[in-house]
């Protein structure tokens, strides 16, 4: 297919059908997806990618959070998370989820809190 | 694949960097994007979420003329806690009732910090109860303005009904190290918590 590398109008509605083709929600392993999860690139973009993949890649070298990450790239939520799917899928990103204070059967996280307690106090 | 709760091996890179969240509620005017704001080590940024408000059990054909967009903003900030470890802080909308339309957003925090302005309490009368709702930990800053007046934290908690285990503290929404200090209240509560939690086992 030799769909256009960029919509001629890139905006709005017509702009997020056009890069997620269609898609709307995210399914699969982007339901998980949080706004303080971080996205790590695992391989450099290739050529003939879709370009908000490589700009993902490029921008996640260093480990970025998915709110930062939309902000920066100027694309809601849901859109982003279609994306990203696709990459988590490909296997070209890893996501890390925030970590929560309970984790499920471990009980609290005493050593978690500690370290964010001395991390605020340096401040 | 899934990391949750896992120290990373020291991978390539910065193979190890986790994060934490914390969630700043409180309603309209109470000072939330001014404490993400003073409290942040980046420029405060914003990232949208388009919310259908549909039912999901809706028939596709069916429901799709039905369904009404709207765009929900979250004001957000970021600390390094350590070389490894980042908190970012999310404001929440304004209006609660997107809050649960946001699915999952106060999912995987650690907790939250309720703003309250003193001057008009009833405004945050609403996030208390979606906090309890959802069974988020929480402690109460009350964001002295300049023209509040001095109330007692105590009458204030017993107007706003806050149980005795919750901490209230008042801070200055403007400031740095003030509002560095709520977010220590607020781990020092989940600290508590934790305590309580671990002798009932």
């Amino acid at each position: 297919m030799s769909a256009p590398r960029r919509s001629t109008n890139p905006s709005g509605l017509e702009r997020y059908y056009v890069l997620t083709k269609g898609r709307s929600g995210p399914g699969g392993s982007a339901s998980s997806l949080d706004v303080a999860t971080l996205i790590v690139s695992r391989t450099t973009p290739v050529p003939g990618m879709q370009h908000e993949h490589e700009e993902i890649l490029r921008r996640c070298r260093d480990p970025l959070s998915v709110a930062e990450l939309g902000a920066h790239l100027g694309l809601p939520f849901n859109i982003l998370a279609v994306l990203l799917t696709d990459l988590l899928e490909a296997g070209r990103v890893e996501a890390r989820d925030p970590i929560p204070a309970h984790s499920a059967g471990r009980g609290p996280d005493l050593a978690l809190l500690e370290e964010v307690l001395s991390g605020l106090q340096r401040l | 694949m899934d990391f949750k709760g896992f120290d990373q091996p020291g991978g390539p890179g910065s193979g190890g960097t986790r994060s934490v969240k914390v969630m700043i509620a409180g309603g309209f005017g109470t000072g939330k994007t001014t404490m993400v704001r003073s409290v942040s080590d980046i420029k405060p940024l914003t990232t949208e979420e388009t919310l259908t408000q549909a039912s999901a059990a809706d028939d596709h054909l069916i429901g799709v003329a039905d369904k009404t967009e709207t765009t929900v903003s979250l004001d957000f900030g970021k600390i390094s806690l350590n070389e490894s470890l980042m908190l970012y802080l999310f404001g929440t909308p304004g209006q609660e009732r997107f809050w649960f339309l946001w699915n999952g957003l106060f999912k995987g925090a650690l907790g939250a910090i309720v703003l309250v302005d003193t001057r008009r309490l009833a405004s945050s009368f609403r996030a208390i109860e979606e906090m309890e709702r959802q069974n988020v930990p929480f402690v109460v800053a009350l964001n002295v303005f300049p023209d509040s007046k001095d109330y007692p934290v105590e009458e204030i908690r017993d107007a706003l009904d806050i149980p005795a285990n919750i901490p209230v503290v008042a801070c200055d929404a403007r400031d740095r190290a003030s509002s560095r200090d709520v977010l220590v209240a607020l781990i020092r509560h989940l600290k508590d918590r934790s305590a309580v939690a671990l002798e009932s086992r």
